[in-house]
């Protein structure tokens, strides 16, 4: 029963991912190209929402539900990491037109042809597993 | 009111939303994060016995795996309830540079050169998904984080690795889409 809150929290996410076409890899393109605000609207409305909201957990010293304080880990720091699997991501996020919530989002859309998109991201995310040691961090 | 639910949501609200999403999430006691569910899949898997980076315990990151199957649900319901079916409304300019590539205009949202049955089922289709796929599960676990955890976690909490990761991920989609698409449709 306690999971029921991440359920219904990934519900919504999927209904929202899916209605404001996010899902899309038409959306995705436009986006890559440059020729509509759409895509950006959502990503910066989430965005200064979200500076403003950790912004104002992090002042007011706001707790969960549990009463713990809400933390922040600092990502640790680094230029090769990001940037190099930054753009292997973004490689094949333009190619699929889907980051890995859009992809089963899709799957329950009906869009069953994600499933080979989705597990060859599980593939790749083993791939990286046992090939971290040899890769700049 | 129908219309307005089964027509395109507007971006303020679905971008409302998604931040509402993470905000639920920390009062919850967790972050938004999806590609993490990649990784628990494969410590699930049993991936962990040989691999070092998937021998963790996959068990606390359940509701992470229940958001998951939330999000199933969620696009289901979507196409089933919430939609009438209608093309994405993309700009003309996004149509006539596909056009190009040989994708048509929007029917649905998927382009069916790439996600129909017969794309799947030819070997140039299934290894465009496969790659695809394969590059967003890599790069995700290698920047350690995917458009959730980088792009709307960590820009809200003003990280710099994560504006680096994100700065990655159009510089990848943009030699994607300009360099590499035209090679390969």
């Amino acid at each position: 029963m306690k999971f029921i809150k991440f359920l219904l929290l990934g519900i919504v996410f999927g209904i929202v991912m899916a209605k404001s076409e996010a899902i899309s890899w038409f959306r995705i393109q436009e986006m890559f190209r440059f020729q509509a605000f759409h895509m950006y609207g959502i990503i910066g409305t989430a965005v200064t929402l979200g500076v403003i909201g950790v912004a104002l957990i992090k002042k007011f010293n706001i707790r969960d539900f549990h009463g713990n304080p809400i933390t922040f880990f600092p990502k640790d720091k680094s230029i090769a990491r990001y940037l190099i699997g930054g753009t292997i991501f973004g490689l094949g996020w333009a190619l699929s037109g889907a980051c890995p919530g859009p992809m089963v989002v899709n799957i329950g859309y009906g869009f069953l042809s994600m499933i080979v998109v989705f597990f060859f991201a599980i593939v790749g995310t083993y791939l990286y597993g046992v090939f971290m040691k040899k890769l700049p961090h | 009111m129908r219309e307005l639910i089964t027509q395109t949501w507007a971006w303020w609200f679905s971008g409302a939303m998604i931040a509402s999403i993470m905000f639920f999430l920390l009062y919850f006691g967790q972050s938004f994060g999806f590609s993490s569910n990649l990784r628990t899949i494969c410590a699930a898997a049993g991936l962990g016995k040989k691999t070092k980076f998937f021998d963790f315990n996959w068990k606390a990151q359940t509701w992470n795996i229940v958001f998951l199957i939330g999000s199933i649900i969620g696009g289901y319901i979507a196409s089933q309830f919430l939609s009438q079916g209608a093309p994405v409304d993309i700009s003309a300019a996004t149509i006539n540079d596909l056009s190009k590539l040989g994708i048509a205009a929007p029917e649905s949202l998927q382009p069916n050169e790439l996600f129909g049955l017969e794309a799947v089922f030819s070997l140039k289709g299934f290894l465009i998904l496969a790659f695809g796929g394969l590059m967003v599960g890599f790069g995700s676990r290698y920047a350690g984080g995917c458009t959730s955890g980088h792009a709307i976690s960590g820009l809200s909490n003003l990280q710099l690795p994560s504006l680096i990761a994100v700065i990655g991920f159009f510089i990848g989609g943009l030699a994607m889409t300009y360099l590499i698409m035209p090679l390969i449709f």
